[in-house]
């Protein structure tokens, strides 16, 4: 994502805006032909690509660690996370940089294809997610709900980024 | 209100008795033993002095002693604090010169109670 | 209103354990024959400043079981009582429950009763006698008014007379009176009989007396109080004043006397206040108090915190010389900046030259901070007189202890984590390095054996030596149970050092009877393992007859370490400096290919496996051909091993940074570091890199391959 792009999301980030009773917001990110989202109190920043250094013995989808202003921070690339074909990291490249909660908590950073937008949504509209045999397991999908044409599948990042899952 | 002296060298005991008195407006200067109280004593002036017995370098007999023998002192109230229940302590209190006891383990507000009452 | 004296428990908690210490190794010192009326003095008072902060502040058990203690104490300065080891050992124990007491009220705990209860028989046996009565005291004074014969007075006929020099005890007569007046009506009469012609009038004595009236339903005891200060400076009659009425109203003497008693002792208690303060105070404090923890217990289940929010004590000078840093330090941001500003490359220099002092004032103020965090490593070595002490009195041995080098700094974390492996150490001398006092005579040594624990630093390290002339390490008998324990074989020929090391081994112990002390085989191994992950070394020497030295290496913080950069293919790993024992280029001919054992290269008369690193990591290699990179030898819990890397890069310090916050353990990993380009680079750990290289992880595809071929 360009630099204004980059600036323009990390301010909608600070800004919580006034929220609809009850309406939760999510941050919404492509991959692949999919589209999903988090909670958006759970993203810390979006940074663009950066070095990242690998760490032996370790599965192929986490990608290594990268220093965020001096802090450690492990990198899973969710394409590989989900057997979906690799495809090269390039400019538009953007790692969501997440807080993850669960016997401690942690940061970790997802590498996505592009991100989306922030929305607004109400519970209410959240689905539970059917067994429809998508690209990941059910067990990280909180929900699916329906923003403008599509559909947009919300993530469990706690499950899917808990210290087990990215071994 | 009132200038008081308070040496203990116990830093508990020092800080509990200077919030108290504090709170009730009076100014409290604080010793860590006899010494440094009475050298305290010789540059400033008090209206009251409360010293625990037992402390290093100086106890609080000897500083209600030394005390007494200052001219500006010889009528200041002054107050040993002795866990003592017994007679002997405060009776070498008394015949060092001092104006009375407050017995500990003593609350708050008897503290103030007490330093009222010698002051008023 | 009552006002609030908690904020102030952990400064009392705070100097209460530091009186603590001080008793403990003040009563070390009278054991040794030194008594020292000083000495007992100061030990006096620390309990006495102990007892009364806990009763100021509501710690009525710990003041009680403090004031058996004092009450020893004191029966010791005052020469009452011989200062014998029997008396020394009962206050050691009770200084102990003492300390368990305070935690536990400090972290809010469940106290030992049964301990408390048997440390107190002690204590009592020890006085000889019944101690119960003495908090509570007498004064005597329990005159009331029924005394008189039964009629109800309407008041009392008070005569005061000062005595001449009343007023030089800072006594105020009008004061005296005032509170009379409060108690009731009261009228007054001035006696100036005694009072002398102008001229002879000396300003300062108290010449006048009063006589008064006071109507009040007040007991006798509330007026004898306000006088309590000028008991001896004065002439003081109290009668009751008897009324018209004749109808005699006989007070209740029986419910008034307990209460009186207790208020002879307590200035200004309210006639009001007395049947609440009197259940509270006749009643032993501390059997409420014993009733409340056990209540506790049952209600909360939790386990102990770990204190909150630890502390440290800096001493001044550190935070002034770390401020002065901080001011050199916006010196030189303030020339850079103006260097930057309009820059051309003449004032390059400048640059240069700001940079360097950059550099300086960086370098100055991370070993300001760094020392912020230390503290002599004598608070880790102070356990032990005390530790010593207990162990040779329940084994009879002789052993004069002594310490070095106490005021050798070390971070306070580091010297927390190394506490426990120090004991262990020391326990181990006490208990299988030292002999008794008859085996030393019999060998012609001083039958009283020396304990030396000695520190200093030696480059970025901190070195803790600890030394004992006692027996020195059995070699046959670690030999005999390292080849049981199938650890070595029979035949292998070891030199005295190779089975000094066998000690450190996991299980090993060659104490026939598992002591309570060691012994145990949970040891060295832990020991060992413990030190290491601070990020230091251990190392034993030792001489049978002689002794035996234990060697520990600290890094001196556990953030920054030194670090050797190295290079594997395209990544780029730091090396702990401190693990390297050498580099060298490999000569193909001393490399043995060793069935079921890899490759191994001859070092002068040592075989040491090679380790390719880039097959423990997975990385597809440039250089595989041996002679064409580098062999470091690194050393690792005891052992050594080479690890074959492409190039050696620079040396610097790096800052520590944990894998685990965010991520998890790695092994092969002891963290990582920020390089100076942003970029992060991993810290390897020599042991994790042996065991990855004995059992290589699955999964590996490089590994197999090259398995494989």
């Amino acid at each position: 994502m360009s630099e204004e792009q980059q600036v323009q999301v990390n301010e909608s980030l600070d800004v919580m805006g006034e929220l609809e009773d009850g309406a939760e917001q999510y941050l919404t990110f492509i991959l692949g032909d999919e589209e999903y989202g988090v909670e958006i109190l759970r993203v810390q920043e979006i940074k663009g690509w950066d070095v990242v250094t690998s760490i032996p013995n370790t599965p192929e989808y986490l990608c290594g660690v990268l220093n965020l202003r001096g802090t450690i921070v492990p990198v899973v690339d969710l394409r590989l996370r989900f057997d979906m074909s690799v495809c090269e990291y390039n400019p538009t490249t953007v790692i969501v940089v997440l807080n993850i909660e669960g016997e401690s908590q942690r940061t970790v950073g997802i590498v996505v294809d592009g991100m989306s937008d922030t929305h607004n949504v109400m519970p209410d509209d959240i689905k539970p997610a059917p067994d429809f045999g998508s690209t990941i397991d059910i067990d990280y999908i909180n929900g699916l709900v329906t923003i403008g044409d599509n559909m947009v599948m919300l993530l469990d990042i706690d499950r899917l980024l808990s210290v087990e899952a990215i071994g | 209100m009132a200038k008081i002296l308070a040496v203990d060298d116990s830093a508990s005991m020092r800080q509990m008795v200077a919030f108290t008195l504090k709170g009730a407006g009076h100014t409290v200067t604080d010793a860590a033993d006899g010494k440094q109280a009475l050298d305290i004593a010789k540059t400033q002036s008090f209206d009251l002095v409360l010293t625990d017995i037992n402390m290093p370098v100086m106890d609080g007999i000897t500083l209600t002693k030394e005390l007494r023998a200052l001219p500006s002192y010889r009528f200041t109230p002054v107050l040993v604090l002795t866990t003592e229940a017994g007679g002997d302590k405060k009776s070498q209190g008394r015949a060092a010169g001092a104006t009375g006891w407050l017995v500990k383990p003593f609350n708050p507000e008897q503290l103030l109670a007490t330093v009222k009452k010698v002051l008023s | 209103m009552s006002i609030d004296i908690s904020q102030f428990h952990d400064v009392f908690f705070e100097e209460s354990f530091e009186g603590l210490d001080a008793m403990e190794s003040g009563l070390l010192n009278l054991e040794e024959g030194a008594a020292d009326v000083e000495e007992i003095n100061t030990i006096f008072r620390a309990a006495h400043s102990i007892k009364g902060g806990a009763g100021t502040f509501g710690f009525m058990a710990v003041s009680e079981f403090t004031h058996k203690m004092e009450t020893l104490l004191d029966e010791m300065r005052n020469g009452q009582r011989e200062v014998t080891p029997e008396s020394t050992n009962v206050l050691l124990e009770a200084v102990d429950v003492l300390r368990e007491m305070l935690t536990a009220v400090q972290q809010d705990q469940p106290t030992d009763d049964a301990r408390i209860a048997v440390v107190c028989e002690k204590l009592v046996d020890m006085l000889g006698g019944d101690e119960a009565g003495d908090t509570v005291e007498s004064q005597g004074e329990t005159e009331t008014a029924a005394e008189d014969g039964g009629e109800g007075p309407i008041g009392w006929k008070i005569d005061f007379r000062p005595h001449l020099h009343m007023l030089q005890t800072g006594n105020d007569p009008v004061r005296m009176i005032r509170e009379l007046d409060s108690l009731g009506e009261l009228s007054v009469t001035a006696d100036d009989n005694n009072l002398p012609p102008f001229s002879d009038l000396e300003p300062e004595d108290s010449y006048l007396a009063w006589h008064m009236e006071l109507r009040s339903d007040v007991a006798k005891e509330e007026i004898i109080e306000i006088f309590e200060w000028v008991d001896d400076d004065c002439d003081l009659t109290i009668e009751p004043l008897l009324g018209t009425a004749t109808v005699a109203e006989v007070s209740a003497p029986a419910e008034d006397e307990p209460a009186a008693i207790v208020e002879a002792d307590e200035p200004f208690v309210d006639v009001e206040e007395l049947d609440e303060e009197a259940d509270l105070i006749a009643e032993p404090a501390a059997e409420a108090e014993l009733k409340a923890p056990a209540a506790k217990a049952e209600a909360k289940q939790k386990s102990a915190s770990t204190p909150a929010a630890a502390s440290i004590r800096v001493g001044t000078d550190k935070i002034d010389s770390l401020i002065n840093m901080v001011g050199e330090l916006v010196i030189t941001q303030s020339m850079l900046s103006q260097v930057g500003e309009n820059f051309t490359e003449e004032m390059l220099p400048q640059l240069i030259d700001g940079l360097a002092q950059l550099e300086r004032n960086t370098r100055e103020m991370q070993e300001g901070v760094m020392r912020i965090r230390m503290l002599p490593i004598s608070f880790a070595f102070n356990r032990f007189p005390r530790l010593v002490h207990d162990l040779t009195s329940k084994n009879g041995k002789q052993v004069d202890l002594k310490l070095t080098g106490e005021q050798t700094e070390l971070d306070k974390t580091v010297m927390e984590k190394i506490g426990d492996p120090l004991v262990h150490l020391v326990r181990n001398s006490l208990d299988h390095g030292l002999e008794t006092p008859e085996v030393r005579a019999a060998a012609g040594k001083n039958e009283t054996g020396t304990l030396n624990l000695n520190a200093y630093h030696q480059g970025g390290n901190i070195v803790i030596e600890i030394i004992d002339d006692g027996a020195g390490l059995n070699e046959e008998k670690i030999l005999n149970k390292a080849v049981e324990k199938g650890l070595v074989a029979a035949s292998d020929n070891l030199s005295p050092e190779k089975i000094h090391e066998l000690i450190f081994m996991a299980g090993f112990s060659t104490a026939d009877v598992v002591s309570d002390i060691s012994g145990r085989g949970v040891g060295m191994d832990v020991v060992r393992k413990n030190i290491h992950s601070l990020g230091g070394s251990v190392e034993v020497s030792s001489e049978k007859g002689v002794g035996t030295k234990f060697t520990i290496r600290l890094p001196l913080t556990l953030a920054i370490m030194d670090g050797q950069s190295i290079r594997v293919a395209k990544e780029n790993y730091i090396l702990p400096l401190v693990s390297i024992v050498e580099s060298l280029e490999v000569k193909g001919s001393e490399i043995k290919q060793v069935s079921g054992k890899g490759e191994l290269y001859k070092l002068r008369e040592d075989y040491v496996p090679v380790i390719r690193l880039y097959e423990v990591f997975g990385i597809e290699p440039q250089i595989t051909d041996l002679e064409e990179g580098l062999l470091v030898v690194v050393e690792g819990d005891g052992q050594k091993v080479g690890l074959f890397i492409d190039d050696l890069l620079g040396q610097q310090q790096v800052v520590i940074k944990s894998l685990e916050t965010n991520y998890r353990k790695v092994l092969g990993l002891s963290g990582a570091t920020i390089l100076g380009d942003g970029t992060v680079a991993l810290i390897l750990d020599v042991p994790g890199l042996i065991s990855l290289y004995r059992e290589p992880p699955s999964g590996n595809s490089v590994v197999k391959a090259v398995r494989a071929a």
